[in-house]
């Protein structure tokens, strides 16, 4: 049955790895942000093409599962000449498929700034430019902190799927343990206890933020 | 070339295909399930039971999925010394995770119906039961079809997870053909991203068409 002592033997080991897992997390994350932002300006813009292909695009990736969009990179690609590392295409999986999610966030952000702001911007005679970066996303992106807040945490708990592609992260660490010594109850059960340490404080944390976006 | 290897590919994967919705369609059953359960006990006036369902809820959308999965499939059955079928861990997995999310949709459609109505429907002498299923619940599905469509969908999603435990999914299928001829790995993977795209699509028609039939009388 449960083995204490045989828990906190393999514990250091699962630790170790931890830093892969978060790594994969923020870069995956900051790539989500990265590819998110143009793909939700893409869907509004003002020629009618760009927008349905943008859209097409967001449907087909949020409506296909992420394992096989991730076999894709990492077993497809290198057909064509372009082959990734485990954590590369990982990071590069996780932020193509989230950055879908991500551009409709950025959507409610944006639509969110008054209209009179627009106004504001063009009656000062600001330039396109000028008017996204210095009026438009400072007033959009904080209000949709919590909501990036919930997706990182998703994103977190995808990671493991990383493992599928060879990523030696948290849960193909456990299974490696596991099939070593037959023991696969205390290195799984620890690696859903690791999981649950850092994502429930951290979901609780953007509770708090967005209550208090609420009550500005 | 293109054309040739298609048709070859495709009676193994429509085979997968057919697992990927059974396990689908079970997990949805059991999702659902496990999604009014736990929102009805976190809407309990006792506090234990408020407990129980709040603690399930963050238990299983605290951990991910597959890690849920491999953990009811080889650990599981290590603690309580039995036998549990891929299917079954599969389906119990899936059905667990998603019902945690629904969880929240049920709650806060049924808190979303205004008071009014639970105080007419006292008024007329409904017993608890019967004000449930007669006043609040038909106000209350309309509201939780949208949220449950994303989850369909999500959950769609989620079973291709099942081939990582054994499962002969869709996902399986297209590795199986992938290790005969790895040189056809694009088309093998185009094809399968194509076929959920097409099982995600019919799933959001049937919903569209269930909210469109529980909208039906009323405002």
């Amino acid at each position: 049955m449960w083995d204490w002592s045989y828990a906190f033997q393999i514990l250091p080991e699962l630790a170790n790895v931890l830093p892969i897992t978060i790594a994969a997390t923020v870069v995956g994350f900051a790539a989500a942000c990265a590819l998110g932002l143009p793909l939700s300006l893409a869907r509004k813009s003002n020629y009618k093409a760009i927008s349905y292909l943008a859209l097409g695009w967001i449907e087909f990736i949020r409506s296909t599962p992420l394992l096989v969009q991730l076999f894709f990179l990492f077993y497809a690609l290198p057909l064509y000449g372009i082959s990734f590392s485990p954590f590369a295409a990982g990071v590069l999986g996780l932020g193509l498929h989230y950055s879908t999610y991500m551009s409709e966030v950025f959507r409610s952000g944006i639509d969110a700034v008054p209209a009179g702001q627009w106004e504001a911007a063009k009656a000062l005679n600001f330039g396109k430019r000028r008017t996204w970066t210095n009026i438009i996303l400072p007033q959009a992106v904080p209000p949709i902190i919590p909501v990036m807040g919930n997706y990182f945490i998703t994103m977190f708990k995808e990671t493991p799927l990383l493992s599928a592609i060879t990523l030696v992260e948290l849960l193909q660490t456990a299974k490696a343990i596991g099939s070593g010594s037959f023991r696969y109850l205390e290195a799984f059960t620890l690696v859903g206890l690791l999981f649950f340490l850092l994502s429930y404080p951290s979901s609780l944390l953007v509770g708090r933020l967005e209550k208090r976006f609420q009550r500005k | 070339m293109l054309q040739t290897s298609i048709w070859e590919f495709t009676p193994l994967l429509l085979r997968g295909a057919l697992i990927t919705i059974e396990v689908t369609l079970a997990a949805t059953v059991a999702a659902v399930l496990c999604a009014f359960l736990s929102g009805f006990l976190r809407l309990s006036k006792s506090r234990i039971l408020r407990l129980i369902g709040t603690v399930y809820v963050e238990v299983f959308r605290g951990t991910s999925l597959l890690v849920q999965l491999f953990w009811l499939y080889f650990a599981l059955p290590i603690l309580l010394d039995i036998h549990i079928s891929a299917m079954s861990a599969a389906i119990a997995a899936i059905g667990l995770n998603y019902g945690a999310y629904g969880s929240e949709v049920v709650r806060s459609s049924i808190v979303s119906v205004p008071k009014g109505q639970y105080e007419a429907a006292t008024a007329l002498n409904m017993s608890p039961w019967l004000r449930m299923r007669r006043v609040v619940l038909p106000q209350a599905l309309p509201l939780m079809l949208p949220s449950f469509g994303n989850l369909q969908i999500e959950l769609l999603k989620g079973t291709s997870l099942v081939y990582l435990i054994t499962l002969t999914d869709l996902t399986y299928q297209g590795m199986i053909l992938r290790s005969y001829d790895s040189s056809k790995t694009p088309e093998i993977f185009a094809m399968l991203l194509f076929l959920y795209f097409i099982l995600a699509y019919s799933f959001t028609w049937v919903i569209r068409f269930l909210e469109r039939r529980t909208a039906k009388g009323r405002a």
